[in-house]
């Protein structure tokens, strides 16, 4: 294990976070600005939203309190630097701290992720390893299930599970509840379809690894079925689907919005679709840069990933080897 | 290795592998056999070498010895034993047990018959820890023994780094030492020595030659007579499934019997002088005119100044660096310099890694030189912008050795065709094909020898040899007077191979080509080449008539390499 820590040096975690920086400036800058795309008087929103009356006042009150008065390039530039200091603002309409809000719901949107993730794995490695190496019938089957898994949109499985497992059978609340059954339907609904991307591209490098000389070597040397699949060929099918977890987690996040609200789940998704309905413009911006720092991090974790399941990228984009 | 030499099991001379009408048939039971009746036995200490070209059905027997001819396969014999005891009709749990500690395996292309995400030290453990009880520390120790008796002295060093990170040579032995870990009395090398350069393919039989004296029974399979004639016994011909001849190494090469062997042995260009045919002639193409065997007009020594006509090509002190992501600079191409002379051939020779390949690129104006000139019947080219030189590129033709990926896999021959004789300018190619076209696309086929039912297939669907007549025609459309070949037979069965030579024979003298003529194989460029460079790390560090480098090398690497090449005995 010390042999493969080294193959992750330092200067490359270093790199990636001045890039996750950068990427957290440019998401901060273009909400700021896009923020101010959408029609209608901020101090309005602030004060109960659009169409209520209220009166020039009060409107200039607030304005001055919220430093909306402020030249933009000012507002700009101290949003940046309340940013930069972890703060996140004040809601609008619940009168609460943007951050303090975002932290209280993260926990349970990050475990819906993490949870669905490590489900679609498992579906995907369960249906690639079964599918493989039993015939022709067996490829197909395997393969038409990957693809309608894949197709199947988030709001109508959702709707169907819920149907067959709440209404028909009554095994499983319709609605999340605190204990781990209510995390059961949500974690299905995200999980599904993921492991139908991730089952397509772990079979196609399976069925290709089983091919290759270097299986045939093994087997030549009396390795079992078993030994050939997890000693070299599930390492090599693993590989794609690393690469692309980084993007299904974020994936994940946003299937998270449709999900939270079915299943009437707290988290970020339900608390970002409720901010852009009533205009919450501190809360959208907080947790479009809670989501976007969760999506850096995947992003350098699933890298350092793949730098240690496959040693090669390690060598070829630092030069050595060879 | 503490390897000692073998127990004298039984009787000297016993059989370790015995093989009586061997039948192996994919597909429908009643098709046509891969291997229809082969029978052959190879004794303890010797090598029998099975050699056919692709599709002969040599791979599907050697793999049918260890039972691994794939879940398709019917396997069918009258006995199929491994050191006296049969295995026909093993289960698998049975055929696991033997493999590796029975019958070894050893394939080609060792960077992809190593796990390349595993270090070897654990892909060789693996045959240990499959079949002793040895406990990890005992097995690495294990390991390394193997490795050093495999020839890669320092074997700490290399048995952490996975087949990626060691050299053609350093993995082809791993290779055989994950094979050899558990000292089988059998060994099956497929290939071992293809694809590598020729010295490092003298090391490995060197190898293979002292796991024999040791007492180990090889099966040698390969498509090259030459390289087998190097360590094998005995020589057992296949075509099409079954053993056409066999016999003595000796008695094969130098009486053969069958048509199929004789074709094999013509076909091999290695000391056949320049312009004889290395393939009978073919029905499509006739011989052509006779061959012209008077000497060629003066080709000017290679290195001296150009008084007199100017030469087809010439490369004037070429280099470039290649500058990798980390500052790290590779020189490719180091001071080369040559001169082709018009209609003559120029063979450049060297090892992987020569920079043959950049001076092709280089010579194609593909790639620009850092310094240097390369100039085309006496007027500037490389030192033109890509504008003016695009005028003159249908002067300089190529032809590559991976033809089928230099064609759009879309296209039939046919279209591929008529995009040649139309040049570069139309975007897409005349679907109804002018009258001009068709007739120039007719010529060219003609020139080939490709028969015009081919026109509408498309390259996957054509053989190796048809594959590199397409590609042959494609660069004579634009009427080129130079053609540029880079490794254009490495990919093809020997018997191909000299039908494509003799063709690029037959079509420099009707057309007056100049070919510059790329190879890592020694044989080809002493056949073909009417003038060699030998390049050695970037540099070209001899020159001379074909005649001169190969019969009084100058410099010590090419008397390296020219002791390496493997000859018919």
């Amino acid at each position: 294990m010390a042999e493969a820590l080294t193959r992750v040096p330092l200067r490359f975690v270093a790199r990636r976070l001045g890039g996750a920086v950068f990427v957290l400036w440019a998401v901060a800058t273009l909400t700021f600005f896009a923020v101010r795309l959408i029609p209608g008087d901020p101090a309005e929103a602030i004060l109960g939203g659009p169409g209520s009356q209220t009166s020039p006042e009060a409107l200039a009150a607030v304005r001055a309190e919220y430093g909306l008065d402020q030249p933009v390039f000012v507002q700009y530039l101290s949003q940046l630097g309340r940013l930069a200091t972890g703060d996140l603002g004040r809601s609008y309409a619940l009168n609460m701290d943007v951050g303090a809000l975002v932290l209280s719901q993260l926990g349970g949107t990050l475990l819906l992720a993490v949870l669905s993730l490590a489900v679609a794995w498992l579906f995907a490695l369960l249906l690639a390893t079964w599918s493989t190496g039993r015939g022709r019938l067996a490829r197909q089957i395997g393969s038409g299930l990957e693809i309608i898994a894949a197709a199947l949109p988030h709001f109508w499985l959702a709707t169907t599970l819920i149907v067959v497992f709440s209404v028909w059978w009554g095994v499983l609340p319709p609605i999340s509840t605190a204990d781990a059954r209510g995390l059961v339907l949500p974690v299905l609904t995200l999980a599904i379809p993921l492991a139908g991307f991730l089952g397509q591209v772990m079979r196609e490098s399976l069925v290709a690894a089983l091919e290759s000389p270097f299986v045939l070597s093994a087997r030549a040397r009396g390795e079992s079925e078993r030994g050939v699949l997890w000693r070299h060929a599930l390492r090599h099918a693993a590989l794609p689907a690393i690469s692309l977890s980084g993007w299904a987690f974020g994936s994940l996040i946003s299937g998270a919005v449709i999900v939270e609200t079915i299943f009437a789940r707290p988290g970020l998704g339900r608390s970002l679709l409720n901010a852009v309905t009533v205009r919450d413009v501190p809360v959208v911006i907080g947790v479009v840069m809670v989501v976007a720092l969760v999506y850096i991090l995947m992003t350098i974790l699933t890298d350092v990933a793949s730098r240690l399941a496959d040693p090669r990228t390690a060598s070829i984009r630092t030069g050595a080897g060879g | 290795m503490t390897i000692s030499d073998r127990p004298a099991s039984g009787s000297p001379n016993a059989s370790a592998l015995r093989v009586r009408n061997l039948r192996v048939g994919f597909g429908h039971p009643g098709g046509d056999d891969a291997v229809s009746g082969v029978s052959f036995d190879v004794a303890t200490g010797e090598c029998l070498a099975i050699v056919g070209e692709s599709g002969s059905g040599k791979s599907v027997t050697a793999r049918s010895i260890l039972g691994l001819a794939g879940s398709t396969a019917r396997v069918r014999a009258d006995e199929l034993s491994l050191a006296g005891e049969s295995v026909l009709g093993l289960s698998e749990p049975a055929w696991r047990r033997r493999r590796g500690r029975d019958v070894g395996l050893v394939l080609q292309d060792a960077l992809a018959s190593l796990d390349p995400l595993r270090p070897i030290v654990r892909e060789i453990g693996d045959s240990l820890r499959l079949h002793t009880d040895l406990d990890p520390a005992e097995r690495t120790r294990r390991v390394l023994e193997v490795l050093e008796a495999a020839g890669l002295p320092d074997p700490q060093l290399y048995a952490g780094r996975r087949s990626g990170e060691l050299s053609g040579g350093q993995r082809q032995r791993a290779l055989i030492a994950a094979a050899l870990a558990l000292d089988p009395p059998v060994l099956v090398a497929d290939e071992p020595t293809t694809a590598l350069d020729v010295t490092v393919q003298a090391q490995v039989l060197g190898l293979l030659e002292r796991v024999r004296a040791r007492g180990t029974a090889i099966v040698l399979i390969s498509h090259d007579l030459a390289v087998v004639s190097r360590i094998a016994d005995r020589i057992a011909v296949m075509h099409d499934g079954r053993i056409v001849e066999t016999g003595t190494t000796n008695k094969v090469l130098t009486d053969p019997r069958h048509p199929e062997t004789r074709r094999m042995l013509a076909a091999v260009p290695v000391d056949k002088p320049r312009f004889t045919r290395l393939a009978p002639a073919t029905a499509v193409r006739d011989a052509g005119p006779p061959p012209r065997m008077t000497e060629r007009p003066a080709a000017a020594a290679v290195t001296a100044a150009a008084p007199g006509p100017p030469a087809a090509i010439e490369a004037i002190g070429l280099a470039k660096t290649f500058r990798g992501p980390h500052g790290s600079a590779h020189q490719a191409v180091h001071e080369v310099s040559f001169r082709l002379a018009r209609g003559s051939t120029l063979g450049i020779v060297g090892e992987s890694g020569s920079g043959k390949t950049t001076t092709a690129r280089l010579v194609l104006a593909l790639t620009a030189p850092d310094a240097g000139e390369v100039r085309l019947l006496g007027e500037p080219w490389s030192a033109l912008t890509e504008k003016d030189r695009r005028a003159r590129r249908p002067l300089v033709g190529a032809i590559y050795q991976d033809v089928l990926a230099s064609f759009d896999p879309r296209l039939s021959v046919r279209e591929i065709l008529q995009q040649a004789v139309a040049g570069p300018t139309p975007a897409r190619p005349a679907r109804t094909g002018s009258r001009g076209g068709a007739a120039a696309v007719a010529a060219l086929l003609e020139n080939v020898g490709l028969p015009s039912a081919l026109l509408e297939r498309r390259p996957a669907e054509l053989s190796g040899g048809q594959r590199q007549r397409v590609g042959i025609a494609r660069a004579l459309a634009s009427r080129p007077q130079v053609l540029i070949c880079d490794e254009p037979v490495s990919a093809l069965d020997v018997s191909v191979q000299a039908q494509v030579l003799d063709l690029l024979d037959e079509l420099q003298r009707e057309l007056d080509l100049s070919l510059l003529f790329i190879s890592h194989d020694l044989g080809v460029i002493q056949h073909v080449s009417d003038e060699v460079a030998v390049m050695h790390d970037g540099r070209i560090v001899e020159t001379g008539t074909a005649t001169e480098v190969f019969t009084a090398p100058a410099h010590p690497y090419t008397r390296a390499l020219l002791a390496s090449v493997p000859r018919l005995v």
